[in-house]
């Protein structure tokens, strides 16, 4: 199995609070690597760091290596921007731009040069395709996303990221405000595209993590306790706080 | 409290409310009717198309007009690119300190500053100190830094009304701050930063005092061609006709408030519905 992003030694401060402490995994390629924790773990702002999310927010602070393809992310002369179009993310609330949805899916790839407008058109169909929305909203491209539905936005969103080409998509709870049928799409969709990217999802949903992701990590106030396939994880927890977890009996 | 007590409170405080608002639209109403039937009979293509003159039923409002177009026009741009600039780098670029939020308070306090107070600036700066003299260019410089703080505050609170959400979705897809600023930023606050300029342009087009102060001309017989030609506005033509002895300049002088008046609310009304049309459409 190739290694898609290798995080050794993380540790992480929030002002002087150590919100992840000495954080090693491996994320594999074309595997979807599920965080599961109680609220306030750490599993979130560790997705950050994973494309530097982190850099928007003030006095924060990065220690250790968060290799991508045997490269560190936080090296001096890599380009933030070039590094999150490679490695892509969706938000916990469906985040549409106040354009027209063909206007949200161009963004990225507008940016990165693409002018003639067949390649564009083309692209934003792959892309809408990619994330099962395409037959929902091929009549109205350009209407406003705002009125798609919540998990049409959710997959929209996913669209918007699949546009961009990137190598890695991170998801943060990318399902908590949506409906257990708007779910259920978005988790068939992430099995499809396991096979083309690299996915890391944080969620709330232990049973979510158990049906769509090839590895768990379990996090604790900031330690990453476990790590393993995610059938063992479930059905032979190495770590007592692991079983307690995923047992129910705090969280 | 009983019921029926809290009912009659609630009454009262009703009527209150209405006697306010009544005896706000009686004012108006009296000031208006005034003001039409003195001027109404003044309004004709004559009355726009002469100068000023010693002799009431020749005088007009060309130059007035014309001078109060340069200005309040040339103000308001120069003061939205500097307002809108310096919003932006408040909201977006400057550090969270002591220093940028004493910055901050101070600029909201400039907009409560006396409008003579920025003659005396203008006076001294553009006219004087610039050489640039009498003319439209001060005119309009002065009553830029007027407008200026109302636009910059205006625009910030417009530019805080942009979700953090949408921000995290354009810098996530690779984009950078000024990409970030200009394709998701600012089309989200246009609504609001235009509702900043619309109380920016009726501020400048009713100001007289600063104008006053650095000296545009009380009457003027020729058509401004040039930033550098000396000007008179609406307001100042109207102050000047409205103090002079004889009653028929009083009766122009209304003439000439109403054509501002008009004015004032067509560029309002201009701007509301450009700003709700803009609004529909996110």
């Amino acid at each position: 199995m190739t290694v898609k992003m290798d995080i050794k030694n993380l540790d992480f401060y929030y002002g002087n609070t150590k919100a992840l402490k000495d954080i090693n995994i491996n994320i594999n390629i074309n595997e979807v690597t599920a965080l599961i924790g109680p609220s306030g773990c750490g599993k979130s702002t560790f997705l950050k760091v994973l494309n530097r999310m982190n850099d928007l927010i003030d006095d924060t602070k990065v220690e250790g290596t968060v290799l991508l393809d045997n490269e560190n992310i936080y090296d001096k002369n890599v380009s933030v921007e070039e590094l999150r179009k490679r490695v892509g993310m969706v938000f916990q609330k469906p985040n549409p731009f106040t354009k027209s949805i063909y206007e949200n899916i161009a963004y990225a790839p507008r940016k990165y040069g693409i002018k003639n407008k067949n390649e564009l058109d083309e692209l934003i169909k792959k892309s809408l395709e990619g994330a099962a929305l395409w037959n929902e909203v091929k009549d109205r491209l350009h209407k406003s996303a705002k009125n798609l539905s919540g998990g049409q936005q959710q997959r929209m969103c996913i669209a918007r990221a699949i546009a961009m080409k990137p190598e890695v998509i991170l998801m943060d709870e990318p399902t908590s405000a949506l409906d257990p049928i708007a779910t259920a799409k978005i988790e068939e969709l992430i099995e499809e595209l396991k096979k083309k990217y690299t996915i890391v999802i944080v969620t709330h949903s232990m049973q979510q993590a158990s049906r769509i992701s090839d590895r768990t990590g379990f996090f604790l106030m900031g330690d990453l306790i476990e790590v393993d396939d995610t059938s063992n994880l479930f059905t032979a927890p190495k770590d007592k706080r692991t079983e307690d977890y995923i047992t129910g009996r705090f969280g | 409290m009983s019921l029926k007590k809290r009912k009659n409170a609630d009454r009262i405080f009703y009527v209150m409310l209405v006697l306010a608002i009544i005896f706000t639209l009686f004012i108006l109403v009296l000031l208006f009717s005034d003001i039409f039937k003195k001027g109404l009979s003044h309004l004709n293509l004559d009355f726009f198309n002469s100068f000023s003159s010693r002799f009431p039923n020749k005088s007009g409002i060309r130059a007035a007009l014309l001078g109060s177009l340069w200005t309040v026009i040339l103000s308001v741009l120069i003061a939205t690119v500097l307002g809108i600039g310096t919003a932006i780098y408040l909201e977006e670029y400057a550090p969270k300190n002591k220093f940028t939020s004493i910055l901050k308070v101070n600029i909201s306090n400039l907009a409560g500053i006396p409008s003579v107070i920025y003659g005396i600036l203008g006076l001294s700066i553009f006219v004087r100190y610039l050489n640039f003299g009498r003319t439209i260019i001060s005119g309009s410089l002065t009553l830029a830094l007027l407008i200026l703080p109302t636009i910059i505050v205006s625009s910030q609170e417009a530019l805080k009304t942009v979700p953090k959400e949408m921000k995290e979705g354009s810098y996530a897809l690779g984009a950078t701050k000024w990409q970030t600023i200009k394709k998701i930023v600012l089309p989200y606050s246009f609504p609001g930063i235009l509702t900043g300029m619309i109380l920016g342009v009726s501020r400048a087009f009713g100001e007289s005092a600063p104008l006053v102060v650095i000296g545009g001309a009380a009457s003027i017989w020729f058509q401004p061609k040039g930033i550098f030609d000396e000007f008179t506005t609406l307001p100042l033509q109207i102050f000047n006709w409205a103090a002079r002895p004889q009653a028929e300049f009083q009766n122009i002088a209304a003439a000439g408030i109403i054509v501002l008046l008009v004015l004032v609310v067509i560029i309002n009304l201009t701007a509301i519905l450009l700003r709700n049309r803009y609004q529909d459409r996110m």
